[in-house]
């Protein structure tokens, strides 16, 4: 009998502290995420040193409850995967270290996850990998075009150059009025619209597969600025409409460009944003049309999670990959192959 | 009995490891180390070099704080984990009563201290009655002159401790003159074994899931909420 591998994996890169049992890298034996979403409504925004605090009296509660719902002791375990980076110092380090004193003590091997092969990764608990694959990672942190040859291999073909996805939203959702986190109202105040105001969609060079969302974002905050002038008022339907299809449009575009360039058997996307309805239906209809399969985890798996930590470090664990004692949290971490 | 005490409250690093009353190895570096990557090395360089396996352990002394944030979280975080993972009891102790712990031969008062920025700083008042350390002014976050003036009062020598005090020796010395007294850079080292044996001495941390710092001090985030928010009294 073939015998089972069970993974923690344990994610605080941001505010969600989140722990996850795995098994042989694609099931979900438990994933449990404590958000920190209520706590921080009230400041507008994820303040870094409120997120660290929370961190701390959430971490060992819900590594206990991922092990308890997943009825597994730590012997159990093949191995302990973490968030190692990107994403905000502080927070990173909790995960880190609860997940180096948990190795010690039950002295199993720990292996250092990037934040963003996690999101890549969370597609294998859903359907088998084939490679070549795209994956279009969009969250508030991130706005990332990544080829992958096989598993474990990475490159990253296309990024942002000043906002992640995410964050445009966030700040256009705080232009329109909208109570944070504002990205998915302004979602659905573009699905409720019939009518959207035009906005600039940035392409930049042709052969680029890069972003850019800064500009898009002035020009909504101009659009307001000169109709308040005037003594009008915007419709926030109207505006959120409009900013949505140009960020969608180009997410779009380039994601299926590269899919061709590349000429991948799947297309995935993930991150926050990967939840955006019209988003989806955008990638679904264009991807259809070329007849590249276009896969997007449910959006439990979008949002920051552990199981997908746990997925990629099943991965990383049975390449060989290990971390020791020294790792750090790594708020700038690159995205590096390890195959 | 073997305990395992942590401290990371503030740039210098200690662990230790106490059996059956007494201190087997402690390993203190007041180098400016990180501690998210020396802090774990550290703990299981002790117990390799005690020949001790983490099952071992009985109880886990951490330094709660205050200090600095990031310091002290990585040591409640470590300390934390690794009680509840090997189900042994956890005992938080003020990392300033813990440094007090260094002037226990000194007759008069101790004054415990880390800077804190902006002319302020954590500090507490202690002495020694009997083989006690008790309390003569709680932790806190305050600024400086405030603590210099209640000191004053007290016309009594106070020895300060702390590696940070040597930033603000003048203001200090300027404010009490010959009641002021200076120990060598032997009394500033944070000690991990204090932090023990002042665990020995006090309560178990109720639950170790929901232990959390002493930050003494609210984040700058919330001082501004409140603000904005008008009180309604
Ligand atoms: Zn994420």
């Amino acid at each position: 009998m073939k015998k089972d591998h069970y993974i923690l994996g344990i994610e605080t890169s941001c505010d969600e502290t989140a722990a996850s049992v795995v098994k042989n890298g694609t099931e979900i034996v438990s994933s449990i995420v404590s958000s920190q979403i209520q706590q921080q409504k009230q400041f507008g925004g994820v303040v870094p040193e409120i997120a660290s605090r929370l961190h701390v009296e959430q971490i060992t509660l819900v590594i206990e409850e991922a092990l308890r719902e997943a009825e597994i002791v730590p012997k159990d375990l093949e191995a302990v995967a973490v968030t190692e980076g990107p994403g905000l110092v502080g927070a990173l380090l909790i995960g880190v270290n609860a997940a180096k004193a948990f190795a010690f003590a039950n002295q199993l091997p720990l292996i250092g996850v990037h934040h963003i092969a996690g999101h890549v990764y969370a597609n294998q608990l859903m359907h088998p990998m084939e490679f070549p694959l795209l994956a279009l990672i969009v969250s508030g942190g991130h706005t990332e075009l990544v080829v992958m040859k096989s598993h474990g291999s990475f490159e990253l073909i296309g990024e942002t150059r000043d906002d992640a996805a995410g964050e445009a939203y966030d700040k256009v959702a705080r232009v329109l009025g909208l109570p944070y986190p504002g990205g998915p109202q302004v979602d659905r105040l573009a699905l409720e619209s019939e009518q959207s105001i035009d906005f600039p969609r940035a392409w930049l060079e042709a052969d680029s597969y890069d972003f850019s969302f800064s500009g898009l974002k002035s020009a909504v905050i101009n659009y307001k600025h000169n109709i308040e002038q005037k003594g009008g008022q915007i419709d926030p339907q109207h505006v959120a409409a409009g900013f949505q299809q140009s960020v969608v449009d180009v997410l779009t575009v380039k994601t299926v460009k590269a899919a061709k360039q590349f000429d991948v058997k799947q297309v995935i996307a993930a991150g926050g944003v990967a939840a955006n309805q019209g988003l989806r239906k955008s990638l679904t209809e264009a991807l259809q049309k070329e007849g590249i399969p276009f896969y997007v985890p449910p959006i439990a798996l979008c949002t920051d999670n552990a199981a997908m930590i746990a997925a990629a470090g099943y991965e990383m664990w049975k390449s060989g990959v290990r971390s020791d004692s020294t790792m750090n949290g790594r708020p700038g971490m690159p995205l590096k192959s390890w195959n | 009995m073997i305990w395992l005490g942590i401290d990371t409250a503030n740039s210098p690093l200690s662990v230790a490891i106490v059996k059956d009353g007494e201190l087997l190895i402690e390993e203190s570096s007041m180098m400016k180390v990180n501690h998210s990557l020396r802090a774990m090395p550290a703990v299981e360089e002790v117990c390799r070099k005690t020949s001790i396996s983490p099952s071992e352990i009985d109880a886990i002394a951490v330094s709660e704080g205050p200090g600095s944030y990031t310091g002290v979280r990585i040591g409640v975080t470590i300390a934390k984990t690794l009680a509840w993972t090997l189900g042994k009891p956890l005992y938080g102790v003020s990392s300033l009563k813990s440094l007090a712990m260094n002037g226990q031969l000194y007759n008069g008062l101790l004054c415990p201290l880390f800077d804190a920025r902006r002319s302020n700083v954590y500090s507490a008042i202690y002495r020694m009655a009997g083989e006690e350390l008790v309390s003569v002014m709680e932790d806190q976050h305050c600024a400086l002159a405030e603590l210099l003036e209640q000191l004053k009062e007290m016309k009594e020598p106070i020895l300060f401790i702390g590696e940070d005090v040597k930033l603000h020796e003048q203001s200090i010395r300027e404010q009490l003159g010959e009641q002021a007294k200076f120990a060598s850079f032997a009394v500033n080292v944070p000690r991990a074994s204090s932090v023990i044996s002042l665990a020995m001495r006090a309560e178990q941390a109720d639950s170790v899931h929901s232990f959390t710092p002493q930050y003494r001090r609210i984040t700058e985030a919330e001082v501004n909420l409140v603000k904005k928010e008008p009180t309604n009294e």
